[in-house]
């Protein structure tokens, strides 16, 4: 049925829909409305799982760490500063091979102070084996949350599903939320391939000293190469009882585009309407989505941007000493071919600066009137007398 | 076209539940719907922002309203403070909770007024107290009486869905603020007794409602 939902609410009654039974979190604005709801569901009985309060984000993890060794499906959500804190234990539960799937709602990292939508909070996981995926608007939140369980169970790792600060964690939206039968379809009941059982006692994750550690964690990059195939397994699942599908990463008019701009979330969203709009003016631009952060869509990433003669990525996040951490990866892909397009990096939108169509149809414009970058990242919409003072 | 709408309230007049209740009835008629707070240091009494936007296809523009092309404001002491004109587009409807035309109607040249005592029916309805009366369901009945939509029984349907207490006490006063909002309509054609040569309203006389001209009460949006 479709309903005026929040995007918080999306992720929440996705969990309630996946049948989550164990569900760890402590609160951090702007993910709190997450867990404030799903603590809502288990009180009122629409959802038969346990909610444990915890002292903190640290805690969280570890203890849906402990339940999913027990074989069970579960949850957390989390951002900014919680999500730092949990650090330590997002290796242990992609090592441990754990299928958890994380709510992460994009915040700026303090001081100053800011609570605000900043991907740097994600992006700086993404060494520690999860899974990540990045949405667009509430139905996509919904839909991404459900298939993130599928997913996670098929290939034993963790997914972490993304979301922006406020712009889609706060914002009320149509989104269609699915019968309960349909999702059991999609989605059975979990069977765990290992599990900690008192019938059967067992040590799980002990110590793995140098003549198995490497090959630990070869075996989970092989996993990690298997979840592009697997995501479109469960993707053409999802559409044949949804009908709705996604990608890794999304095209529009890219086709017989010269110059392609790459963003995420939300600002997706708002590029749909500058391109729209740039189109009707004669300008031959298209727009690359990207969802799929890890594992990096290289070789779709490759086969779309090879013949374009231009790209500009737009990061709402920043590596310190180097550039935009999606314009970082998508150089990454590109480098090895000797013809590839040259690639603009834009930082913008960091603490929940807003993106507006201005501020893209002027990323548009800046590349467009350049032959190279000016430089390896240029910073739109700084404030120069800030800067300056 | 998609329609773009600016609500300004204070911390505890429940702004942003009205402009989540607003975006629900507009769903039901048949719009698409977005709406967001702006989200700072919210506390009780301080300025508060919410947007809504509205159209008939899907909407896509994710960033903040800059260029509303109506406004709401929830209590008319806040154009003290506040430009609730900044951006607005020219012919916007104002939409102001006043006892009468406000004082403050700087920069109102060129825009639409419509203003309703939603304390008063708020009041009336046991919404409330004097000091800080539960004003933003009479605000939604001015408000689809403003633009002509939605209706007001989806507006009552709205409410009685969405607001935790007093279900019929807040349909009550939504429904009365539709029939009682003024709809002055383009502020430069609105004259008071003595500055008929003016055409902008610098600091009026309070005007008492019941005087002013039948025609400027009920101007059709």
């Amino acid at each position: 049925m479709k309903k005026v939902i929040e995007g918080s609410h999306a992720v929440s009654e996705a969990v309630r829909l996946a049948r989550v039974k164990v569900l760890s979190a402590y609160p951090i604005t702007p993910q709190t409305h997450i867990v404030e709801s799903l603590s809502e569901y288990c009180a009122d009985g629409s959802m038969d799982a346990r909610f444990m309060c915890v002292e903190s984000e640290h805690s969280a993890m570890a203890s849906v760490i402990g339940a999913a060794s027990g074989g069970v499906r579960t949850f957390t959500a989390s951002s900014s500063h919680g999500l730092a804190l949990m650090h330590e234990l997002l290796h242990w539960a992609s090592g441990a091979r754990l299928p958890i799937v994380m709510a992460e709602v994009n915040r700026a990292l303090g001081p100053g102070w800011n609570l605000w939508m900043d991907q740097t909070d994600s992006l700086a996981q993404r060494d520690t084996g999860w899974i990540q995926l990045y949405c667009e608007d509430g139905q996509e939140v919904l839909d991404t949350t459900i298939q993130a369980y599928r997913l996670a169970e098929m290939v034993n790792l963790p997914v972490m599903v993304v979301l922006d600060a406020f712009f889609l964690s706060h914002t009320y939206e149509p989104v269609n939320v699915p019968d309960q039968e349909q999702v059991d379809r999609f989605l059975p009941s979990y069977v765990p391939r290992i599990q900690l059982d008192t019938a059967n006692p067992c040590a799980l994750n002990q110590m793995a000293p140098p003549p198995v550690y490497m090959e630990m964690r070869h075996s989970t990059q092989m996993a990690m190469e298997q979840v592009p195939r697997l995501f479109k397994q469960v993707e053409d699942e999802f559409f044949s009882i949804f009908g709705r599908a996604y990608g890794p990463v999304e095209t529009v008019l890219c086709e017989d585009a010269e110059i392609v701009m790459i963003l995420t979330g939300t600002a997706a969203s708002t590029c749909r309407q500058v391109i729209s709009d740039l189109r009707s003016k004669g300008e031959k631009v298209g727009l690359l989505k990207l969802k799929m952060f890890r594992p990096f869509p290289t070789e779709l990433i490759r086969k779309i941007l090879e013949p374009i003669q231009k790209v500009a990525v737009v990061d709402r996040n920043f590596s310190f000493g180097a550039s935009g951490i999606f314009a970082q990866e998508i150089r990454a892909a590109l480098c090895n071919y000797p013809e590839h397009p040259p690639v603009f990096g834009y930082i913008t939108g960091l603490g929940g600066r807003d993106v507006t169509p201005e501020i893209l149809e002027d990323i548009y414009w800046r590349t467009r009137n350049n032959a190279t970058p000016k430089a390896e990242s240029q910073w739109v919409g700084l404030d120069q007398e800030i800067v300056e003072s | 076209m998609m329609q773009e709408i600016r609500f300004h309230g204070r911390g505890g007049q429940g702004t942003v539940m009205a402009s989540i209740a607003l975006a629900k009835a507009f769903f039901k008629a048949g719009y698409y719907v977005q709406t967001f707070p702006v989200f700072g240091s919210e506390r009780r009494g301080a300025p508060v922002e919410a947007y809504l936007r509205l159209d008939k296809k899907k909407i896509l523009v994710r960033s903040n309203v800059y260029t509303p092309d109506h406004v709401v404001v929830q209590d008319y002491r806040l154009l003290q403070t506040i430009d609730v004109t900044k951006g607005l587009k020219p012919g916007g409807w104002i939409l102001i909770n006043s006892p009468g035309l406000p004082d403050d109607m700087d920069n109102f040249s060129g825009y639409r007024l419509a203003c309703v005592d939603a304390a008063r029916i708020a009041l009336k309805h046991n919404l409330g107290t004097r000091t800080q009366p539960i004003i933003n369901t009479a605000m939604m009945g001015a408000f689809a009486r403003m633009l002509g939509a939605p209706p007001i029984d989806t507006i009552a349907e709205a409410i009685n869905n969405e607001i935790p207490v007093k279900q019929q006490q807040n349909i009550e006063a939504a429904k009365d603020a539709y029939e009682e909002v003024q709809l002055y309509g383009m502020v430069d054609s609105l004259q008071t007794e003595g500055t008929a040569q003016s055409k902008h309203i610098k600091n009026p006389e309070k005007v008492n409602l019941t005087q002013v001209e039948p025609q400027l009460r009920r101007v059709a949006s």
